[in-house]
């Protein structure tokens, strides 16, 4: 089996600094990434972007050059277009690329998935018309892509806030925005301000955001409930419930978010410990300040491990190339200490702000755990909350066992659109504040391989 | 009518590709999905389950509802491949053929 000194998983911020910091350490490092060039999805398409674009997406988006470009000039080699199926405790790796299963495993590995979107599940989310909002962001930095008769942005969370700021420069109508965030939110944000202002410059960009998109006559509504997307086969319109009255506004394009969550399936896979983070609202991996695992010689860094945003995971993934470094004989502890001063205080100034959106962020708990019954909540699948609800009250108490017997969580996807939802459904039925039910259990493969590519799988020769 | 346009922008490489037999351009380096997306396509499969029309939703390779025939191959996700010339892309009604 084909092994390396380190492995990091996942090209975004975290990844590359780790796999940088490492490599400058004198590891011999390999990153794989499943997108075709570096960046992850904050920074995507960063080092092929057309100038006049990446101007529309801010000076923030083009720091990511930077990450790429120290990146590049380090010694770590790069494995593009890379889908991983399988990571175990013993640290082998199960990839795919071009077709080709094979094995590989490393002395250490550095876990840097990332962040999705909190998928949540509403009335109409399946229908053709309906993308996230971070899926409209992608097409806007990877394609130059732009909603063409106008757009409704809703749900809850800055991305909403910062992508019509985007596309209000790119010449886009805005039909509405709507902010399903809760009115409490508020008072509940207020006493985590004066910390949060500590790191004020992301506080004074949203403001900034919401000032000129209002200016620019952009119709914000908030408190918005009861929110439907309507139509046949295609998106018609939304339909949502705003002081006390119906509305509709018609429109073919819908970009929803509600936050992002750790992508955790892999470090589910690797068996790795998680717990649920009720402020978050999701399942995060336990790890120690220098990113490591419960499972020896993994560790998971940037927001894969708990979002914290970009920043903080530059400077996580950075503390865990150090930490590799001492792990694989390169640093003492004393050496590692010192390196990695810098980037923890930056790390803890820069998650400051985090209590504050957390708090003024935070989705509505009935929109998570209390879809209306005919909800597809399971898109692959396609059953609705009321099937998950019969389920739980006919004795099935967790997740995996609403999973046996309703094969939601069974498609495609593997769970990754419907295991938030349907644990917090679970919860709530059961009563259950402390989600000790847990979530899917995630076995692999956990990417679809077909049973050809499994029978043509590339075990390498053992190393002699 | 499409639901997305393009940005105009200078020195724009297209590359001819093949969306159900239809020549048309697709930007070089697009992803399978917004090639789809741009071409004013607003579903990509039916659902092997109640048959309803479904469309690219994350384009980040979580959702898989992107799942198209990729130069014979199907359940390819299309948001992320990357279209090459000549590509020739169907979109999937039902099972996808040879999967049954």
């Amino acid at each position: 089996m084909e092994r390396h000194e380190l492995i990091v998983i996942g090209g975004g911020p975290s990844g590359l600094a780790a796999a940088t910091t490492a490599a400058n350490a004198g590891i011999e490092c390999l990153l794989i990434d499943e997108q075709a060039n570096p960046g992850g999805q904050i920074y995507r398409a960063v080092g092929t972007i057309p100038e006049q674009r990446a101007s529309l997406l801010g000076p923030d988006y083009n720091y990511g050059r930077k990450l790429v470009d120290q990146f590049n000039q380090s010694s770590a080699s790069y494995l593009p277009g890379t889908t991983l199926w399988n990571l175990n405790s013993q640290r082998e790796i199960g990839i795919l690329r071009d077709g080709q299963a094979s094995l590989i495993s490393a002395d250490r590995i550095i876990i840097a998935t990332g962040a999705m979107e909190r998928p949540v599940p509403f009335p109409g989310w399946t229908l053709p018309g309906v993308m996230s909002a971070g899926a409209g962001q992608i097409l806007l930095k990877s394609s130059g892509l732009v909603p063409a008769q106008g757009v409704v942005l809703a749900g809850v969370g800055p991305l909403l806030l910062l992508l019509a700021w985007q596309y209000l420069h790119a010449g886009v109508k805005i039909h509405a925005i709507l902010d399903m965030s809760p009115s409490g939110n508020i008072w509940r944000a207020l006493p985590h301000l004066p910390g949060a202002l500590l790191a004020h410059h992301y506080i004074l960009k949203g403001l900034r955001y919401q000032m000129q998109l209002k200016m620019a006559g952009v119709k914000f509504f908030s408190g918005v409930t009861e929110f439907h997307a309507v139509g046949g086969d295609l998106l018609e319109a939304v339909e949502f419930t705003h002081r006390g009255g119906r509305k509709r506004i018609d429109t073919h394009l819908l970009l929803s978010h509600f936050g992002v969550i750790p992508d955790s399936h892999l470090s589910r896979c690797a068996g790795c410990d998680h717990t649920w983070d009720a402020n978050q609202l999701c399942w995060r991996p336990v790890a120690d300040k220098w990113g490591n695992s419960s499972v020896d010689g993994i560790a998971i860094v940037g927001d894969g491990s708990g979002i914290g945003g970009a920043v903080a995971a530059r400077h996580a993934g950075r503390i865990a190339g150090f930490e590799a470094a001492r792990a694989l004989g390169r640093m003492d502890e004393k050496q590692r200490d010192d390196a990695a001063r810098e980037d923890q205080g930056w790390m803890r100034d820069d998650l400051r702000v985090r209590p504050f959106l957390e708090a003024r962020f935070h989705p509505p708990a009935e929109l998570l755990s209390a879809p209306p019954d005919e909800t597809v909540v399971c898109r692959c699948e396609e059953i609705n909350a009321g099937a998950i609800r019969t389920a739980i009250h006919a004795g099935h108490k967790d997740a995996n066992q609403v999973k046996f017997l309703t094969r939601c969580g069974m498609g495609p996807c593997q769970g990754r659109q419907c295991d938030n939802a349907v644990s917090q459904i679970v919860a709530r039925e059961l009563g259950d504040k402390k989600m000790i039910s847990g979530g899917y259990r995630i076995r692999p493969p956990i990417r679809p391989l077909t049973i050809e590519q499994l029978a043509a799988l590339d075990e390498g020769a053992d190393p002699k | 009518m499409p639901v997305f346009r393009r940005l105009e922008e200078a020195d724009i490489r297209w590359v001819e590709i093949q969306i159900d037999g239809q020549t048309t351009q697709a930007r070089e380096g697009d992803s399978v999905a917004a090639a789809l997306l741009a071409a004013g396509l607003r579903s990509c499969r039916t659902s092997p389950i109640s048959g309803a029309p479904r469309a690219p939703f994350c384009m980040m390779g979580v959702c898989y509802e992107c799942l198209v025939e990729v130069d014979g191959i199907p359940n390819r996700q299309s948001c992320q491949i990357t279209v090459q010339e000549g590509m020739q892309i169907r979109r999937q009604i039902g099972t996808a053929k040879g999967y049954r």
